[in-house]
């Protein structure tokens, strides 16, 4: 009887051990995949700070950096354009050009394309980009982000959004994301993987 | 490029500007330190407004308003992160400074907001804010309008998270 106890279980363990094997080597790669082959992509039409069209191709060609934010936002969008300018900086000391790096709005209500322009001018690489609030949901549904408004009692309204700015290389597939204040070095080390991953 | 200079110096800047203001309000039993406010961006409409206020009484007392020329209106405001979620929320019935202790507003957290600017908040410059508690009454402080920081964490001691 202990004997037949043991060898059940042990085939169990081995049962177990093959799954787990299927799941790390096969399905979990093919999901991950899949993110880093979706995210970003969809029938969004938009209007970029420098005159040309925001669409999914825009990604392509080249690596960027890609942010979701507004100008009525006190503290996380200033202080992302302030650390992306950081970023700039490092790359420009080591005779790298300075990532391509989007500003999308979460509320073209208030930020037209004109006053976009003059809010991102100050960061080297930075292009801000609005559009309709129906491309605009597009866009937010394509690149997963969360936004929501909400109204103030005093009258208007503001917006609760993701504070990730995205990554992609440059067939436009994700590449990694960089949180709300991350140490500078360590942001600045994806840039530089990401710039490597080129072929 | 102008803009790549403008931000050079802003950073050398933000590396020395570790000195703290050091203003001091006193009103009853409220001592309020450290006022300050960053410099907008361009056709940034808001901005928090940051201090240090304790209440060195045996009674709560509360923040319920703020006002400024600088700005249509303000609204005393909490801002949190939750997950990689920016979220900002007006307190309702105001900021409680229990007593006995320390209510730090800083930037990530607990503000005053200028809403409707009436222009770019300055570097360099002040803008007057008055306050409204709710036992102690008004006081009138000048908050200096800083440089905006690397990161969140730029002005010194009043560092971020
Ligand atoms: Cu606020």
């Amino acid at each position: 009887m202990p004997m037949r106890a043991t060898a059940i279980l042990a085939w169990g363990l081995a049962l177990l051990a093959l799954l787990a094997f299927v799941w790390v080597s096969f399905l979990q790669p093919r999901l991950n995949e899949s993110v880093a082959d979706t995210l970003g992509r969809g029938d969004y039409e938009l209007v970029a700070t420098d005159g040309s069209r925001f669409t999914e191709d825009t990604l392509d060609g080249e690596p960027s950096a890609v942010f979701f934010g507004f100008a009525h936002c006190p503290e996380v969008c200033p202080t992302t354009l302030g650390d992306i300018g950081i970023w700039q900086d490092m790359l420009a000391k080591e005779g790298k050009p300075p990532l391509r790096a989007f500003f999308v709005t979460v509320d073209p209500e208030r930020d037209t394309p004109d006053m976009l322009s003059d809010y991102v001018s100050w960061v080297p690489g930075v292009i801000g980009v609005s559009g309709s609030q129906d491309e605009i949901d597009k866009a937010i549904m394509a690149f997963r982000i969360y936004a929501q408004r909400i109204p103030l009692e005093g009258g208007g309204y503001t917006m609760d959004h993701s504070s990730l700015v995205l990554l992609f290389d440059e067939r436009g597939r994700f590449f990694q994301t960089i949180r709300y204040q991350e140490d500078p070095d360590k942001a600045v080390d994806k840039i530089r993987r990401l710039l490597a991953s080129q072929s | 490029m102008k803009a790549k200079q403008l931000f050079a110096a802003t950073a050398a800047l933000l590396t020395l500007s570790t000195t703290p203001i050091g203003a001091e309000t006193t009103l009853e039993a409220l001592r309020i330190v450290d006022p300050f406010a960053r410099a907008t961006l361009p056709n940034q409409p808001v901005a928090g407004g940051f201090m240090v206020i304790t209440n060195t009484g045996d009674t709560d007392d509360t923040l319920v308003a703020a006002s400024s020329s600088a700005a249509a209106r303000m609204e005393i405001h909490e801002m949190a992160m939750d997950g990689d979620v920016m979220r900002m929320r007006e307190i309702e019935g105001g900021l409680i400074i229990p007593a006995g202790e320390t209510v730090m507003l800083k930037p990530g957290g607990f503000h005053i907001m200028f809403m409707d600017l009436s222009g770019p908040l300055v570097e360099g410059n002040e803008t007057e804010v008055t306050l409204t508690f709710e036992m102690a009454g008004d006081v009138t402080l000048a908050m200096p309008v800083v440089a905006r920081g690397k990161g969140g964490m730029g002005h010194g001691s009043h560092g971020g998270n």
